[in-house]
């Protein structure tokens, strides 16, 4: 376990009011000034801080700088800053903090990466405060700090006996230096990670407590709800709110635009309606059915030009297309595109060559519809804005994407726009574009009161912004021998490709070639639950079962041979996973779900996958009931290093697998003349109590590999396990999601 | 509007409403009990879900002139700290992960073992089938529920 440093970073002590110790810990950007009375200390890759608070009576706050969706951070990032300080679990107060970007970074939660990240940084934060503690006792009872242990929140001195509690010493602790170099604890020593420990916020749960952006209320709150253009492509015409202003409890309606065509915008602020009509009231049901008098005409959109900032600060123009598009057309543009040859992602050898020298060529292709967030918590945001400030309380995956566009709209520094972090009630990904923050905004500042912005599940599902459709071509050569000597993958999609060029098989085939394509669309689309690779595993992974069927192999032998060739003698540089790992995942997951034992009217499905960092390979038993899948188990097998809070991590990989199976079998949205087809739950089919498997195992490899990511990696294989399952309990290859309706028993194959 | 009296969690009280609105919205916006959750108005996913003279019914789906003077319960009323049987299994198992649809689930999985204090997990899952979890926490749901049917 490396615990020096190599990157610096940041901690700033200040005195509360109360005398209580305040460590607030920051990570150093390059480039960013620092205060004074910040000092160095060595630590690596920070990009996430913390906070403690250690107050005289010993009471003990962590802070949660990461918004919560329900991947546990709440509770399993302090858990971290627990070990290291050297607290009791069951004794601190986790708080959620305010989005405050100068003393956190990275408050975002997304990509995986909360643990990931803040692993270090949130240990030097812990050990750091328990040396400070340290160095207090040292020198009030003139002792060499050496002599010196901690135990739950308590310092001793065994020698003289001393002892106190952290509480005593944190108003002298907050004086002293920060310390540069700290020693974290050694693997075998942690006590808190590791160790299953329970959502901080389980009771508020089950009790129904006010947590969520949509339970917020304050005295003068007034409820307002937009209205969006019902189809993708057009603009407002005008509005005739007559009848809807006459209606009971209605304050007023007036029509907004978010974002005008000129502002420059940044990668986040995908938006896909600007233009909207807004009807303020006194309580949700009032507004609700005002909503529902007003008319509307709506026309064709223009063609837009707008300018983009995207990562790493460069600005591109992007152009959104006029027009109203269709499922149908979709599909028919995305088999022309699939026929001819895409953009060059990577080439090995001489893949045109080596298909004329193979013995057998299979080829597929595969296919995916778009996707609906659908998060159970409809979008809202409370805003209240004055011309003095602007405070904020709503849920968002990542606040600091929307600042920006907050100054720039409301003409506020950002200084005085303050917001707090609302539990979400489901992101997916969602909740990274913050258009709902800037909407409640400027509906508040209009109306100048405290107003929530509430979204009708119909506006919620269909203002867009979804996974996007894609499609991907695979084709292999095998030799005489069945040795895999020629791949080749093309994907495109609306408006991304879902390619990954550098992951598995790349590194394990001579002759390699990935390509991509797009076309470019007015339908907005953004982050959803491992984006690209939800899509990219499920072809992926099916095709690699039904070339291992080619080739007379076993799925699980055939992917490892694959491995060890990428191990042994791989092919390129490039190649972006730890073969080992990844077969690591695929062997526990044979063994636990006894992959070798056939089971009488059971058929088995494997995948594997990796993304985010984690390796995750899974099996699917399953049977035909008539024509409906019955999941009778999913068993996954999970490298993402060092798990800090097991049954947490078990629930999240169980809610993956499921959300996987659902979307799946059943998840699609489709667009008619640029309508989204479905609008609430009786078109939508969510996965049910009825649909999930009976049973889920999730086992992880034993490491002291350092955390990587979770709230993803586990969903993306379930996909093609899910398939392959289902191809060997009726017969037939599903090559185009969602399967639900195709699923048919082949007799002629049984 | 129309003055219409409720019987929730045991106490009587009237409001002021038109008697259309559902009793979820009457429930969050005037009475300041907002466990029940808004997420589909249409009784299609059960966030909403509280009990009604023991069934669970779908308060978004209610008007309020309908439930007059019927007795109500809400997750606020299921206990005074938290600690009804169906609560306790849910925090021993650890159910939740975003939280949201929890109290309804909840609420249905209480109307269950009211009417079957030993459900077999068919049982289970067809009286839970109307609530949606986006987050997949369904098989904790159904562990949950056994727990508290054996307690
Ligand atoms: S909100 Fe009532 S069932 Fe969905
Ligand atoms: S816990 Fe998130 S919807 Fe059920």
């Amino acid at each position: 376990m490396n615990t020096k440093t190599s990157r610096r970073a940041f901690l700033k002590v200040s005195v509360l009011a109360s005398g209580g110790m305040l460590l607030s810990f920051n990570s150093l950007l390059l480039g960013k000034s620092f205060t004074r009375e910040a000092m160095s200390l060595s630590a690596e890759s920070f990009e996430l801080n913390s906070f403690i608070k250690i107050a005289t009576d010993g009471t003990i706050t962590l802070m949660s700088a990461n918004p919560e969706f329900g991947s546990n951070v709440k509770t399993s990032m302090p858990m971290i800053l627990a070990d290291e300080l050297d607290v009791d679990w069951g004794k601190v107060t986790v708080e959620q903090a305010d989005f405050y970007p100068e003393r956190f970074q990275r408050q975002f939660t997304g990509g995986s990466q909360g643990i990931r990240l803040g692993w270090k940084p949130l240990r030097t934060a812990g050990a750091t405060a328990r040396r400070m503690l340290v160095e207090a006792a040292a020198k009030t009872w003139s002792v060499p700090v050496e002599e010196i242990t901690t135990e739950s929140g308590m310092l001793y001195h065994r020698g003289s006996g001393k002892k106190a509690g952290y509480g005593e010493m944190a108003s002298l602790a907050a004086t002293l230096p920060v310390p540069k170099d700290v020693q974290l604890k050694k693997l075998s020593a942690l006590n808190i990670i590791g160790t299953s420990q329970k959502n901080v916020e389980g009771k508020s749960i089950v009790t129904g407590k006010p947590l969520f952006g949509m339970d917020y209320k304050q005295d003068g709150m007034l409820i307002a709800m937009v209205t969006h253009a019902p189809a993708i492509g057009q603009a407002i015409k005008s509005v005739d709110d007559k009848a809807a202003r006459a209606m009971p409890g209605i304050k007023d309606i007036f029509t907004i635009n978010t974002l005008r065509d000129d502002y420059e915008r940044n990668a986040f602020d995908t938006t896909t309606f600007t233009e909207m009509v807004v009807v303020v009231g006194n309580t949700t049901w009032e507004v609700m059915n005002a909503k529902k008098a007003l008319k509307i005409e709506w026309q064709l959109a223009p063609e837009k030009k707008i300018m983009v900032k995207g990562w790493g600060g460069s600005t591109q123009p992007v152009v959104i297309p006029a027009g109203l598009e269709s499922t149908v057309t979709h599909k028919a543009k995305m088999k022309e595109m699939s026929a001819k040859p895409g953009n060059v992602l990577r080439k090995d050898g001489d893949p045109e060559g080596a298909f004329k020298t193979a013995a057998k060529i299979i080829e597929r292709t595969y296919t995916a519809p778009y996707l609906a967030h659908n998060t159970m918590e409809p979008v809202n945001c409370f805003a209240h804005v004055t011309a003095e400030k602007a405070e904020i309380f709503g849920a968002t995956q990542a606040p600091e994407f929307i600042m920006q566009t907050l100054v720039a709209r409301l003409g506020l520094p950002k200084e005085k726009i303050h917001i707090r972090l609302a539990r979400m009630g489901g992101g997916f990904g969602l909740r990274a574009y913050c258009h709902h923050i800037l909407e409640a905004a400027l509906i508040s500042q209009k109306v100048n009161a405290p107003v929530k912005m509430v979204y009708t599940r119909e506006d919620d599902m269909t203002y867009g912004i979804y996974r996007p459709t894609y499609t991907a071509t695979y084709k292999a050569g095998l030799d005489e021998k069945n040795n895999l000597i020629a791949f080749h993958v093309r994907g495109g999609g609306v408006p991304e490709h879902a390619v990954h060029a550098n992951r598995f098989p790349a590194g394990a085939v001579d002759n390699y070639l990935a390509e991509g394509w797009e076309i470019n669309s007015n339908i907005t689309i953004g982050a959803f639950r491992a984006p690209r690779s939800n899509f990219i595993a499920a072809a992926e992974q099916s095709f690699l079962d039904e070339l291992a069927e080619l080739a007379g192999k076993d799925p699980i032998a055939f992917r490892l041979e694959l491995l060890d060739r990428a191990k042994t003698n791989p092919v390129g540089k490039n190649n972006d996973y730890n073969p080992d790992r990844y077969a690591g995942v695929l062997k526990l997951v044979r063994e636990k779900s006894n992959w070798d034992q056939t089971k009488p009217n059971i058929s088995r499905g494997v995948a594997a996958y990796f993304c985010h960092n984690t390796y995750v390979a899974e099996v699917v038993d399953l049977r035909l009931d008539g024509n409906k899948p019955v999941i009778e188990k999913v068993v996954a097998g999970v490298d993402c290093g060092i798990v800090v809070n097991p049954d947490a991590a078990a629930n999240m990989g169980e809610g993956a697998i499921v959300d996987g199976i659902g979307n799946v079998l059943f998840g699609e949205m489709t667009f008619k003349d640029g309508v989204p087809e479905k609008n609430n739950f009786h078109q939508y089919k969510m996965v049910r109590q009825k649909d999930a498997p009976g049973a889920i195992e999730v086992h992880f490899v034993k490491n002291e590999e350092e955390p990587t990511g979770l709230g993803e990696p586990l969903f993306p294989p379930i996909f093609a396990a899910v398939a392959n399952a289902l191809y060997r309990a009726s017969g037939k290859r599903y090559y185009d999601q969602p399967f639900e309706k195709q699923i048919q028993v082949n007799r002629s194959r049984m | 509007m129309a003055t219409i009296n409720l019987n929730i969690n045991g106490k009587q009280q009237a409001v002021d409403v038109d008697p259309k609105t559902p009793l979820l919205w009457v429930l969050r916006d005037h009475l300041d009990l907002v466990g029940a959750k808004y997420g589909c108005g249409m009784a299609q996913c059960g966030a909403c879900t509280v009990i009604m003279e023991g069934n669970a019914v779908r308060s978004c789906s209610l008007p309020v002139s309908s439930v007059a003077n019927k007795k109500i319960t809400t997750i606020e009323g299921l206990s005074a700290n938290g600690d009804h049987p169906v609560q306790k299994a849910w925090l021993e198992h650890d159910v939740a992960q975003c939280g949201y649809c929890q109290a309804g689930q909840i609420m249905a999985a209480v109307a269950l073992l009211g009417k079957k204090p030993n459900p077999s997990d068919e049982e289970i899952e067809t009286a839970m089938n109307g609530n949606i979890c986006r987050c997949g926490t369904y098989l904790r749901i159904k562990a949950a529920i056994n727990t508290a049917a054996k307690s």
